[in-house]
């Protein structure tokens, strides 16, 4: 065997190896899928109640509120990440498989946002059709909400990789996370709100598409130099 | 095949202590690695070295006379690595857990059958490997071993919950693997009957 052909892999193979491990694992155990978006549908619904039901007040602050609820959903999800490989020892595999480790981070990730960021998205019209947003709104919002959860996600592995190793590092984490996760925030609910005021919101998505690249392209890299860190 | 796998000035530091100084090792194909002493000494930490998932104070690893850092994933692709958290997934099944291991390979299914037959857990594909026991889940961790087909094996206290069969096997399975021209590192801290030759570090 010489080197050349010891082992030669597709740069996807490990991608979707491990995304399909993950989703099948969330399939398994469905509660840990339910439990972000239960969380979201729960922070939306009980808002109105606390703040009154004027349809002013809910037109004004639902992107906000929906927005919020959503980027707490997401934190909320990324302490499991890697915490059941990490302590299983499945992590120790991946970083010893040889395949790239960005790559397997990148297909962790991408199992997040489907089973995390994903749902939020289409939960989410039912959500603001509480809070009187227009319906010609609504896909601004999810295509906000789309972009913004997929940046969400990508940053928050960063972080999740980092925390790792420690016991209870969810305020941690939150804490790093929290001043990358602002952009989005910002552009995300100031976005749908510039939408249900019939102003131009095109900036905006555009901003959170670019924030959203920029996370895809920079975050597998940083993430798995993390996974290196805390692993040691 | 013809594989070296060596080490020069091995240097390791865990917060004050220091585990291991001016460490030197080489072992060829056919050969075994054995790392001992008692137990925090460092075994683990040199095997993590070793595999590359520590990084070491000086000193570099050679495979095959080239520096693991340079070739990471040649490397990594050359051995199979079992530690005492066997890495298997409590809610999958046997068959769910080694598919991903193969498609991280790009494996085919080779020989599957026989590999179950010889290790004994033909019957417990279809369980979720929580609800086997603990020598049970050893012996399919110890089938990705031999599904791998790589030259490299690191065992980490491979005898860990295995009962006197299973301990026998797994030294079967390791002189096999030598006599088929692999390599293997282990740490261990009790008698391991291997007839191949063998190189012994003692890490105090």
């Amino acid at each position: 065997m010489n080197e050349t052909t010891a082992f030669q892999p597709g740069i996807l193979s490990g991608l979707w190896a491990t995304a399909r491990r993950d989703l099948l694992l969330a399939w398994k155990r469905p509660g840990d899928v339910l439990n972000p978006l239960f969380f979201f549908a729960m922070v939306c619904t009980l808002f109105p109640l606390a703040v009154g039901p004027s349809a002013e007040q809910l037109e004004f602050s639902g992107p906000g509120v929906l927005w919020v609820a959503a980027l707490l959903a997401t934190l909320l999800s990324l302490n499991s990440l890697f915490l059941g490989d990490f302590e299983d020892g499945s992590l120790d595999q991946l970083l010893v498989s040889p395949q790239p480790l960005p790559v397997l981070a990148l297909g962790k990730t991408l199992a997040h946002w489907l089973t995390s960021g994903l749902p939020l998205v289409f939960v989410s019209p039912l959500l603001a059709i509480t809070y009187r947003m227009p319906w010609s709104v609504v896909p601004v919002m999810m295509l906000t909400l789309t972009l913004g959860t997929i940046s969400l996600s990508l940053l928050g592995s960063i972080g999740a990789a980092l925390t790792v190793g420690l016991h209870r590092g969810t305020a941690l984490l939150s804490l790093l996370i929290l001043p990358l996760a602002m952009p989005v925030l910002l552009l995300g609910a100031n976005t749908v709100s510039l939408a249900a005021g019939n102003d131009i919101y095109s900036t905006g998505v555009w901003a959170l598409g670019a924030y959203a690249v920029a996370s895809l392209s920079l975050a597998p890299y940083a993430t798995a130099a993390a996974l290196r860190i805390s692993n040691e | 095949m013809n594989s070296t796998l060596s080490a020069e000035n091995l240097t390791l530091i865990r917060g004050e202590r220091c585990l291991f100084e001016g460490l030197d090792f080489a072992v060829k194909s056919g050969e075994l690695l054995i790392l001992e002493g008692r137990n925090g000494c460092g075994k683990t930490s040199l095997m993590r070295a070793i595999a590359g998932m520590l990084s070491l104070e000086t000193g570099e690893v050679f495979w095959n006379q080239r520096p693991v850092r340079q070739q990471r994933q040649v490397f990594h692709g050359s051995l199979v690595w079992l530690a005492h958290r066997t890495g298997l997934k409590g809610d999958l099944n046997m068959l769910e857990n080694l598919q991903f291991e193969r498609s991280l390979r790009q494996q085919s299914e080779g020989d599957a059958e026989s590999v179950y037959l010889r290790l004994g857990i033909e019957r417990l594909r279809k369980l979720p490997m929580r609800s086997l026991s603990a020598g049970q889940q050893r012996r399919v961790a110890l089938a990705r071993l031999l599904l791998a087909d790589v030259p490299l094996w690191m065992l980490d206290e491979p005898f860990t919950n295995l009962d006197r069969e299973g301990r026998k096997l797994v030294m079967e399975l390791v002189d096999e693997h030598l006599a088929d021209g692999g390599l293997c590192v282990m740490a261990a801290h009790q008698d391991v009957d291997i007839d191949a030759p063998t190189t012994k570090i003692r890490i105090q």
